[in-house]
């Protein structure tokens, strides 16, 4: 019980700092231009591509560097060209704009790497057993992961709060026309933001890449929980998306060990479960079967009762 | 004026030239699957397979029926029940009447069911179809079809194939059910429990659990799980990612267990399994033939295959059958018809590559043949043919006569044309 706790805590921690490296990424993107990048997640598959492909010519440390960079420069020119065009024409097409992009995105991979998964192997240098809890051992390519996402978050928070150029991107955060009648190029700003955020969607793709299998439909797949870390964490709030992500990270790797259902919970307290009909299904099915459902569900409860998230300083 | 007339006559001309149609000849099989999303490279395998199967036909035997080609469309399903049923249908307006598909349960079932009903409703323009590895055992009883042949042994078979094994085995005391949530994963998890406390009472069930089919990426909380339940075997009916991702996870948390599986020798498992490092002898699968069983024929194919598909073995060796049969199918009724097809089919026997008797079951149209139970271990002695250029192949450790896999079946075919 105890071993079975401590390793969920341990991978559910990983989990929830790939989801803030991702989600870190789109909630600055949002919060400072307002434009909610669905492309984000393709990002983070074009990195791990991208990582595949440069590991396959120079090494994974080479990979490591340059595939973000790739991608970030990528984001900013897309930004530079693409974005800032439809800008003019308002949110809805900035919207439908990175959707499109993200299908785009999808069929280009699928081009050039084909549909099936790609061989991308954890490097040899960290294919080794870190540690062991208790029997189970644990891959020191987590360990990495786990730190390169701690390594990162604490680069965003000294850049964002100790930096001139973080004071700026803040104040960009709440008053946009000021910082540009104060003379700084907002529009230059919103470059690097965007690229920056797609860079750093990049670097977790280039990690989770080996990790979580590198194929066509990861960007699909992680997608949806994306939207549901920024939305929960606050649109405009680093830290928020750091807790949220965390969070959502333990509840989905706790939920898959917990073997209850509500059926044995209402049993405890002597209710009686009813036997047949539509509500028996919702009665006797563990939690670890609707696992996946449980962030989707703290989706609807915060936008019911607490639309700005966590710690967010705008509405959503 | 003159030059729109011109040009209109041009393309006139060419719409209106008698095109010599060469698909008119030949015979469409519609293989309709998942080639894209977590179970694509499973599509991949099989219409490598099919395609090897089709060639050997048309190229070495000139085809069916005096030189008709057979010809293979695909239609990708993104492994969902509804766009299965309407690449049915697109296949059906195509020309197809051969419908094919192996992964998943519950797209076969929608299949059988789409055809059944077609078939219900348009006589003299029937649709057969041919069924390579969906094995939940539903599909030929309850909802059984006259129009639905399966080739695969359906799990209650296998079942019982692992289950026999499992009963001499006495150093198993722990099993841990593990599949996906979907209608064959859950038939493989009752049967289970059923089959081992009939065969050994003594053997706990120490977890059983389903996650959701093809959306995992991360299986390390299931082997966390495996492992504090105590677990020293795991019976699973995980297939494509599903089940070389779980023993990639069991290998990165070092969990040393005996694996029971039906899929084992699917794309990348057996990669993962030798990457997960476990004793020789460890993982089991069941299944209805490979080529380290050793006939003449069987290897033959499999050194072929391997050579024109960049090593790739014979994963399922059903579809070359299946493809067999129904050239023989073909021309022995004469003809493409899909109605005197299944009656051909229905009572046929057929040797199969390994040299093994096998028939159809008339009452089911279930497929009977040996079944093999083997184990992944280093090559040497009788183990020539490796895994994905792993060093280790399949040995085998229990043969089932086909005789011992004639489970009854509930199979009342309503829809059997009057012959």
């Amino acid at each position: 019980m105890l071993q079975l706790a401590i390793l969920s805590t341990l991978n559910g921690i990983l989990y929830g700092m790939l989801l803030f490296l991702l989600a870190s990424g789109l909630t600055l993107i949002f919060s400072v231009m307002g434009v909610l990048n669905f492309a984000h997640a393709s990002f983070y598959m074009l990195g791990a591509y991208l990582g595949f492909q440069i590991s396959q010519l120079a090494g994974f440390w080479v990979a490591l560097v340059a595939a973000p960079l790739l991608v970030g420069g990528l984001g900013a020119a897309i930004e530079r060209w693409g974005l800032r065009a439809v800008h003019k024409r308002g949110h809805g097409a900035e919207l439908l704009f990175t959707f499109g992009l993200a299908i785009v995105i999808e069929e280009l991979v699928q081009m050039v790497w084909g549909k099936l998964p790609v061989d991308y192997r954890v490097p040899a240098a960290l294919n080794f057993h870190a540690f062991e809890v208790l029997g189970i051992t644990y891959p020191a390519f987590r360990v990495f992961m786990l730190l390169m996402a701690l390594g990162i978050f604490l680069l965003l928070f000294f850049v964002l709060t100790r930096s001139r150029l973080g004071l700026i991107i803040r104040a960009a955060l709440t008053h946009p026309e000021m910082v540009s009648m104060l003379g700084h190029d907002v529009p230059k700003v919103f470059m690097l933001v965007f690229g920056a955020g797609c860079g750093l969607a990049g670097l977790a793709g280039v990690v989770a890449g080996p990790l979580l299998v590198t194929q066509p439909s990861m960007a699909n797949t992680l997608g949806p929980i994306l939207f549901v870390v920024v939305v929960f964490g606050g649109l405009g709030s680093v830290p928020g998306a750091f807790i949220a992500s965390l969070t959502i990270g333990l509840v989905q790797t706790f939920a898959v060990s917990i073997d209850y259902s509500l059926g044995d919970a209402l049993a405890g307290i002597g209710v009686g479960r009813p036997t047949d009909g539509v509500l028996r299904d919702i009665y006797s099915v563990p939690v670890a079967q609707v696992g996946p459902l449980i962030p989707y569900l703290i989706l609807v409860l915060v936008l019911i009762f607490r639309p700005t998230g966590l710690m967010g300083a705008r509405e959503t | 004026m003159r030059q729109a007339v011109a040009i209109g006559s041009m393309v006139w001309a060419l719409f209106a030239w008698p095109m010599p149609s060469a698909s008119a000849q030949n015979i469409k099989i519609a293989y309709i699957d998942s080639f894209s999303g977590m179970m694509a490279d499973v599509g991949d395998v099989a219409t490598r397979q099919l395609r090897f199967a089709i060639e050997r036909i048309n190229n070495q035997k000139g085809g069916v029926l005096n030189g008709r080609k057979l010809e293979l469309v695909l239609y990708d399903n993104k492994f969902s029940a509804q766009e299965t049923v309407l690449a049915a249908q697109k296949a059906i307006d195509a020309g197809a009447r051969i419908i094919t598909q192996g992964n998943g349960s519950s797209i076969a079932a929608a299949i059988s069911d789409f055809v059944t009903k077609y078939n219900e409703r348009h006589p003299g323009r029937e649709v057969i179809y041919l069924n390579f590895a969906a094995i939940d055992p539903i599909l030929t009883n309850e909802k059984c079809s006259y129009w639905h042949f399966r080739w695969d042994a359906h799990s209650d078979i296998k079942l019982q194939a692992l289950t026999n094994y499992i009963k001499s085995n006495q150093d198993i005391k722990n099993v841990y059910l593990i599949n996906q949530d979907y209608s064959m994963g859950q038939a493989v998890r009752k049967t289970a429990r059923d089959m081992l406390s009939d065969k050994r009472s003594d053997i706990k069930i120490v977890g059983d659990e389903l996650h959701p089919i093809g959306r995992i990426s991360d299986f390390a909380p299931y082997i966390a799980k495996i492992k504090a339940s105590g677990a020293d075997s795991v019976i699973t009916a995980n297939w494509g990612s599903d089940l070389a991702l779980l023993i990639k996870a069991a290998g990165e948390a070092s969990l040393h267990v005996n694996w029971f599986t039906f899929y084992a020798g699917g794309n990348g498992s057996p990669t993962a399994i030798k990457q997960a490092n476990p004793e020789p002898g460890r993982v089991f699968y069941v299944v209805d033939g490979y080529a380290n069983l050793g006939g003449k024929e069987a290897v033959l194919l499999e050194e072929e295959f391997r050579r024109t598909n960049g090593g790739k073995s014979i994963i399922y060796p059903q579809v070359i059958e299946m493809v067999e049969m129904l050239a023989i199918a073909i021309n022995s009724s004469k003809t493409d018809d899909p109605k005197q097809l299944a009656n051909a089919l229905s009572k046929m026997k057929y040797t199969t590559i390994y040299g093994d008797e096998a028939f159809f079951r008339a009452a089911d149209h279930q497929f009977f043949q040996d079944m093999y139970v083997a184990s992944f271990v280093p090559l040497g002695g009788e183990v020539k043919f490796d895994e994905e250029s792993s060093g280790w192949g399949w040995k085998t450790i229990a043969k089932i006569p086909a005789s011992d896999t004639l489970l009854p079946t509930t199979c009342k075919m309503q829809n059997h044309p009057g012959q």
